[in-house]
């Protein structure tokens, strides 16, 4: 297998850069088209070592292709990360300084919250308390708006959630500044923004919502797998995680464009806690 | 590129000054001959640095040319290059190559006066990709049809025709779009300060009247060929068809930029 970079990869870089994040299903119908395209080797299982060869040329210009996988659909996702500047302000240069703050303090809300959600009242709230400058209730919807059709945050009935994309570049960003506050997944050991607590004061330990429904399957008397306690939340159905299937249909990459905010698995979710 | 990250291992191990100066202009330093540990440290980079200083300036050109916006050589020495000024030419040239080898990209300056670069894609999107390579497509539909009109034309369109154009597609002038927003600023705006367009008064016109030429960007980026046969499959034509924009075509293609 060539290690070599070829047309196929840069295709596949651009479009990386031009869409931000894309789902494993897209990274594999991404990589056959490329491939097809410029006449290059393709190997259907290959596309984590096509990447490398991309990663390779990316890593002295401190850029990377991320995998991460999304807390509410629980599939692969990657994202061109950028590793240069490691916090909110690789956003600045779409941003103005009071969006960037809102940014700031929205990720603030979803990070202390328990389940990593933020309600609509409570970002407008902190609108009106920004020190660069104050946004109106309609601008600031504006810029949650935005903030949602670049893939940095979902959202689903008023409440918002970090996006894949988000937490895939910003993972290290959160770990410095809320060193307390992140938690990693007990099951796949990823940084878990969304996700369930173990009630048990003393043990707390997180899980995210498509880990808790493959690790709970088929049990009826769920306990916790680090302090044996019940498990007290509702346990989401699995089958809505599970479409890794969808892999190699190409069909798929069109559903997929609108990115993981379209997500229906979030009817469960919702009605999880009171 | 491959032997450029190769050999920059290897180098960084030894962070020698002398033997900074990499194949390009150097810095002036010979009007002040000087010894001295400072001088020199202010004048003289290690590959390293200077390796550190061709991603920056990739990145920065990437950040702005997100919005098409032409990059000017000022901004890039203002914002990223600072006091590596003298070893400016050397810098860009890596950029370049590494824009190339990378991501397939081509800097091209488009000003040679004001030193104005743009980014432009070797890489021609295609039909049926799987995921866009350039989201936002509607837009490129729009300007797809203004540039098809101009050539079809014979390189210049008066403002009038393009709008009566558009008309029969549904886009007018003077009214918000629900997919294009304020066209007029759409297409007489953001094309042309994305080079994609010109957009130039007709001289002794009263009242004021423009014209639309096709704008340095599309001049690299679109295939006239890929166009015309674009056309040809609408009007069920071979693009033979059309006698001088075939030659044109035909001659841009064995050219190559
Ligand atoms: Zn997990
Ligand atoms: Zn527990």
């Amino acid at each position: 297998m060539s290690r070599q970079m070829g047309d196929s990869h840069r295709r596949f870089l651009q479009t990386m850069m031009s869409n931000g994040v894309i789902s494993s299903s897209q990274a594999s119908a991404l990589h056959r088209h490329c491939c097809e395209t410029h006449g290059a080797h393709y190997s259907q299982e290959k596309v984590e070592d096509f990447i490398s060869v991309i990663n390779a040329q990316l890593q002295p210009l401190f850029m990377h292709i991320r995998k991460g996988m999304s807390e509410e659909d629980g599939l692969d996702y990657f994202a061109l990360v950028n590793m240069a500047k490691t916090d909110i302000t690789k956003m600045s240069s779409d941003y103005a300084d009071n969006e960037l703050e809102l940014f700031r303090k929205t990720m603030d809300l979803i990070v202390d919250s328990e389940n990593g959600t933020a309600s609509s009242t409570d970002i407008l709230n902190c609108a009106d308390s920004l020190q660069t400058k104050k946004l109106k209730k309609k601008e600031t919807e504006h810029v949650l708006n935005k903030f949602v059709q670049d893939k940095w945050l979902n959202e689903i009935e008023g409440e918002y959630t970090l996006s894949t994309r988000c937490i895939i570049e910003m993972e290290q960003h959160m770990r410095t500044i809320y060193p307390d506050l992140i938690k990693r997944c007990f099951v796949c050991h990823n940084i878990a923004i969304q996700g369930q607590i173990c009630e048990n004061a003393v043990c707390g330990i997180k899980i995210h919502l498509p880990c808790v429904a493959r690790y709970f399957k088929g049990r009826t008397d769920p306990h916790c797998p680090s302090c044996n306690d019940f498990w007290t939340h509702e346990i989401p159905e699995v089958q809505q995680y599970s479409s890794q299937t969808l892999q190699s249909q190409s069909s798929c990459a069109k559903e997929n464009t609108a990115g993981p905010s379209t997500s229906s698995t979030l009817a469960t979710r919702r009605s999880r806690r009171s | 590129m491959s032997q450029r990250s190769a050999g920059s291992g290897a180098r960084r191990s030894r962070p020698g000054r002398s033997q900074v100066i990499l194949d390009d202009d150097e810095p002036d330093v010979s009007s002040q001959p000087s010894s001295s540990q400072v001088q020199r440290a202010r004048c003289s980079f290690t590959p390293q640095q200077i390796e550190q200083k061709v991603a920056e300036v990739v990145q920065f050109i990437l950040i702005k040319d997100q919005k098409k916006i032409p990059i000017r050589r000022a901004d890039v020495v203002k914002h990223v290059v600072k006091e590596y000024k003298g070893q400016y030419p050397g810098i860009i040239r890596r950029a370049g190559q590494t824009f190339e080898q990378v991501f397939g990209l081509n800097l091209v300056e488009i000003d040679s006066k004001n030193h104005v670069y743009i980014l432009v894609n070797k890489l021609h999107p295609l039909p049926g990709e799987p995921i866009s390579m350039c989201p936002g497509s509607p837009k490129t539909g729009l300007l797809f049809v203004i540039l098809s009109l101009i050539f079809m034309k014979g390189g210049t369109v008066k403002e009038i025709l393009v709008w009566n154009t558009l008309k029969k597609l549904r886009v007018y002038e003077g009214v918000k779009h629900e997919e294009f927003g304020d066209v007029k600023k759409l297409v007489t705006d953001v094309f042309v300060r994305q080079k994609y367009l010109e957009y130039v008064r007709i001289p002794h016109t009263e009242p004021l009247e423009h014209e639309f030429r096709w704008g340095a960007r599309a001049e690299q980026e679109v295939s006239k060929m890929k166009l015309l046969q674009f056309i040809g499959e609408l009007h069920n034509e071979e693009p033979q068809t059309w006698t001088q924009q075939y030659r044109e075509a035909a001659s841009v293609e064995s050219n190559p930029r």
